[in-house]
């Protein structure tokens, strides 16, 4: 794993829970690691909690949404102690957001307040943070700030319908940017847009990390994606991580089936042809979530013990150095000891045996 | 949507909201039913003016010593009946306008909405005053013709709006391709979405329709017995002056309590359409362990 | 201006409407309201003919086709005619308007600025601290939106004025003050009029409360909330300039509804003080069958109740940039 002091964000056991009846558990102990610079790509379909992940980290849940369990640790780069995210609160919880996490959020149509100027919604953000800052040295800083992600600085006194969609969501990197944050958590920021400005996106945000040096966790169902631009990879699913590792290691080599599904799924970026094809089924009701593996039902490669056993993540080869981990029982040396199934390994996601499991 | 629909109908049964609203509405229709039947003449007159409530007369008299509690049924009816008249009247009119305008679109559609907008802006009482001035509307079914026909507007934009956005939904688009009739279409795929929408339209011009009959008969218009005559008699027969205030409180309470059960019943109606209207129960006790906004808890 | 541009055609509609349907109103009806109106009169002063004459092309009592009286009528109107007033005969209607529709248009106005204010301010907090006290007050609000205006106003009036003698029992100003901008005639119409301005605020309070409570909390789930949670902006910022700015919009839109309950309850109100206003006129005018009177105030009412959405609807373009765009 990555050098423990180099870790600027720390997540352990994270479990969030929707209230109702019965109670939603979206997020079911989640562990990861963001080490300082690194991109951290989440993958999982919609509804498998990689959303509500992120508004757990950055203390954003809101009610019926409730962290359950588990502790965020946040570790100021430029030295100093490590701060307990989830005990902030009042003032000290308001000054930590932005200026050590700032957020990027899906569709930048919504995200932007379709009322307020750009210069207000910029500015706005030195006038919580930096009371003293006068109006001109206010007004400089958010010229900058348009001017760093190529947008006219006249642009300011536009308001969020005025501008494109990837405009919108250059103005929302820009913001992202105006306290020099640690830690970008980025949601889908590139979902509504069209191909060519989702390239335009992430090779802006990829300059402006080489620039300021911040750690990003980037939320997606696009694994493909994901692959390109992380250094790690977690894919949620059911409220779990069922698989993480280096984003290299996995793409060489998916070893949880639903992984190996999701690759299936895409296309390859660099137009590499293979048959495509989603997975079959639903994500599980979280509400009712069964005993064992979340992934048994669509799972080809389940076997006896999938239907009892809800595997926890796990080194596929121990003993290995930093390796990817997974959640999957195909490899338990101790119920499989010839090994995982060999079409698992060859990276196939094998639908027609989808029937027999069932 | 029809996953959610069970758990929206036991939600809606155990609101408590809807529970109190029904419960009040559905005692003053009973009193307007059968209250009628089990009372005196209200107008009988009597020796005793204007005695304070006691056994023999529950809520008094009025200064022609005519009892107020045998009024107050009476007028009941009265007013019970106009709101459903203007209830019925308006939501028709409303219905047909506002969803036609939706789904036909186009030239049609402006029409009726520069129409409808045009009704909502121009005020409805100093209308209706001079429409039943003229055709001397004496009769419950006139007066509530001519509210309900002044009175239509706002539900038919909100209609027209809601239709416009189910005409563009997917199984709208599929009737129509597979050439079912404009009419089938709006019966079987677009009415019943528009239902909770309807409903809460009812229930908001019976309110609009008995307190708009109400203040008419309280300026000595649009006759029938109902509690706002009462309120006219009480002005003229000086009960403030005389200190007279169990002639004049029971009639505008009655309208206040019945107008509050009906809103309590478009409440859950409105919870119902936007669930992020509802809280529940849980949510409360959580939310006081755990504030979401920052520095929240010091600024309550 | 595409915006400006389609709001002033729909007022040169809805302006023409008013104008038309009061014309076709007494028009529509069978039998000569001249007559009726006489009738009920008779007793009263003697009607001279020339007056009777009047009536009668004002009232369409008229052999003339109707698109030539309706000329006829849009040029009296052109010209600020609007006919001689029966119950005050010879005044001319404009004149009764005249000295009616100050108190009216003044009492109204700073109501309903004062219940806009608080109850859109009360809606705004009860919807972003739902579930608190603020918030489970909603529901009794349905109760006071229910209430018939002059029914509170009896109730405040017999409380307040019958009983503890805080306020005075009718009227618009203490009549041993002249009217005119002095000191005690202002003091006497201010003291007045708190009554009244009371009952309106009361009752017409709980309709913004209610719709700005709803859409803050439609519009606290929004995407834009969240952001400015995240950007560590102070929690007043965010409420009033992220969440309130925004779910202010349906209710200032929706204004027109509102308006016109307060103007039907105001009518009634001003009844129950005998205060010296528009919805008095019009009442005297219809026990008196004062029809060019009915009419006239009919007219100044919807024109100034389109006069107010107008202004309205020049606000929202100013509170929202969306309506500014270009064509």
């Amino acid at each position: 794993m990555t050098n423990p002091s180099d870790v600027v964000l720390s997540v352990r056991d994270v479990t969030v829970e929707y209230a109702g009846t019965p109670p939603v558990r979206a997020v079911r102990g989640v562990s990861f690691d963001l080490a300082r610079g690194e991109v951290l790509g989440i993958a999982g379909e919609s509804g498998c909690g990689k959303s509500t992940l992120a508004y757990a980290v950055t203390r954003l849940l809101r009610p019926p949404g409730r962290l359950v369990g588990g502790s965020v640790t946040f570790t100021p780069p430029d030295g100093g102690d490590p701060i307990d995210v989830n005990a902030l609160a009042g003032e000290e919880l308001r000054l930590f957001r932005w200026h050590r996490i700032a957020m990027v959020f899906q569709g930048a149509m919504n995200a932007l307040n379709p009322v307020l100027s750009v210069r207000r919604q910029l500015s706005d953000v030195f006038t919580a943070h930096e009371p003293g800052m006068g109006r001109r040295q206010r007004e400089e800083r958010c010229r900058q700030l348009l001017d760093l992600v190529g947008i006219a600085p006249n642009r300011l006194s536009s308001y969020p319908h005025e501008l494109s969609g990837g405009m919108r969501q250059r103005v929302m990197i820009a913001m992202a940017m105006a306290l020099r944050p640690d830690v970008v958590v980025m949601d889908e920021p590139t979902t509504a847009l069209d191909v060519v400005v989702q390239r335009d996106i992430l090779e802006e945000i990829d300059r402006l990390r080489e620039m300021f040096g911040f750690a990003v966790v980037f939320i997606t169902h696009d694994l493909s994606l994901l692959l390109e631009i992380s250094d790690q990879l977690a894919i949620m699913y059911g409220g779990r991580i069922v698989e993480t590792g280096r984003a290299r290691d996995i793409h060489a080599a998916p070893h949880h089936p639903y992984t190996v599904g999701l690759l299936n799924s895409f296309p390859s970026l660099r137009g590499e042809r293979q048959r495509l094809h989603g997975i079959p089924g639903n994500p599980p009701d979280l509400a009712h979530p069964p005993a064992h593996c979340a992934f048994t039902a669509r799972c080809p490669y389940a076997f006896a013990q999938c239907h009892e056993i809800d595997p926890p993540l796990a080194p596929v080869r121990s003993g290995d150095g930093p390796g990817t981990l997974t959640a999957c029982l195909q490899y338990d040396r101790t119920l499989r000891p010839a090994g995982p199934d060999e079409a698992l390994v060859q990276g196939r996601f094998d639908l027609d045996r989808l029937g027999t499991s069932a | 949507m029809n996953g959610t629909t069970p758990t929206r109908w036991r939600w809606l049964l155990r609101n408590r909201k809807l529970t109190v609203g029904l419960a009040i509405v559905g005692f003053f229709v009973l009193v307007a039913i059968v209250g009628p039947l089990l009372i005196d003449d209200p107008d009988r007159i009597t020796n005793d003016a204007l005695v304070a409530p006691s056994a023999t007369h529950w809520l008094g008299t009025t200064n022609t010593g005519q009892d107020v509690f045998t009024q107050l049924i009476a007028s009941t009816r009265g007013s019970m009946t106009i709101g459903a008249v203007v209830g019925l009247l308006a939501t028709v009119v409303s219905v047909v306008i506002g969803v036609a305008g939706g789904f036909v679109a186009g030239r049609t559609d402006e029409a009726l909405s520069l129409f409808s907008n045009v009704f909502l802006v121009l005020p409805t009482l100093p209308l209706v005053i001079l429409i039943t001035d003229y055709v001397d509307a004496g009769g419950v079914l006139i007066v509530g013709l001519v509210i309900a026909l002044t009175s239509w507007a706002g539900s038919a934009r909100v209609l027209r709006a809601q239709t416009l956005s189910l005409r563009r939904r997917d199984y709208v688009d599929a009737a129509r391709v597979s050439g079912e009739p404009a009419w089938r279409i709006i019966v079987f795929e677009i009415l019943p979405n528009l239902l909770p929408i309807i409903a809460a339209q009812f229930v908001f011009a019976v309110i609009g329709g008995i307190l708009t009959q109400a203040a008419l008969a309280f300026l000595g218009l649009g006759g029938a017995n109902s509690w706002g005559t009462m309120l006219y008699f009480a002005l003229s027969g000086q009960a403030l002056s005389l200190g007279a205030w169990w002639w004049f409180v029971p009639p505008g309470l009655c309208i206040a309590v019945l107008g509050a059960g009906l809103s309590l019943i478009n409440f859950s109606i409105d919870e119902l359409i936007n669930p992020r209207l509802r809280l529940a129960r849980h949510d409360r006790r959580a939310r006081k362990r755990e504030r979401w906004a920052a520095g929240e808890g010091g600024a309550a | 201006m595409r915006y400006l541009r389609r709001k002033i055609l729909f007022y040169l509609v809805a302006v023409w409407a008013a104008v038309t349907l009061n014309f076709l109103i007494p028009r529509l009806i069978k039998g000569d309201p001249v007559a009726v109106m006489l009738a009920k009169t008779q007793g009263a002063a003697p009607v001279p003919p020339e007056a009777r004459r009047a009536l009668e092309l004002q009232f369409g009592v008229s052999d003339d086709p109707l698109w030539v009286q309706y000329l006829g009528y849009l040029n009296n109107l052109l010209h600020g005619n609007l006919g001689l007033s029966v119950s005050f005969y010879p005044t001319p209607v404009t004149t009764v308007i005249r000295q009616a529709l100050p108190w009216t248009i003044i009492l109204v106005g700073v109501a309903t600025i004062i219940a806009v204010g608080i109850g859109l301010a009360l809606g705004m907090l009860a919807g972003w601290k739902r579930g608190t006290w603020l918030d489970n007050l909603i529901p009794a609000t349905t109760f006071l939106a229910a209430m018939p205006y002059f029914w509170l106003a009896l109730v405040l009036l017999f409380l307040l004025g019958q009983v503890l003698h805080l306020v005075p029992l009718n009227g618009g100003y203490d009549y041993s003050t002249e009217i005119g901008w002095n000191g005690p005639f202002l003091r006497s119409a201010i003291y007045h009029a708190l009554l009244p301005a009371l009952t309106i605020v009361v009752s017409s309070i709980a309709a913004w409360m209610l719709g700005m409570r709803n859409m803050m909390v439609s519009t606290m789930a929004e995407d834009y909330v969240t952001t400015a949670e995240a950007k560590g902006l102070r929690p007043r910022r965010i409420m009033v300039s992220y969440a309130a700015r925004n779910a202010v919009l349906p209710s200032v839109a929706g204004f027109a509804i509102t308006l016109g309950f307060v103007v039907s309850g105001s009518i009634a109100t001003e009844i129950v003080f005998s205060y010296p206003g528009i919805g008095t006129s019009l009442v005297q005018a219809v026990s008196n069958a004062d029809y060019a009177l009915m009419q006239g105030i009919f007219l100044v009412i919807s024109l100034s109740v389109l006069g107010a959405n107008f202004i309205v609807d020049l606000l929202y373009a100013l509170i929202d940039p969306r309506t500014r765009q270009a064509a």
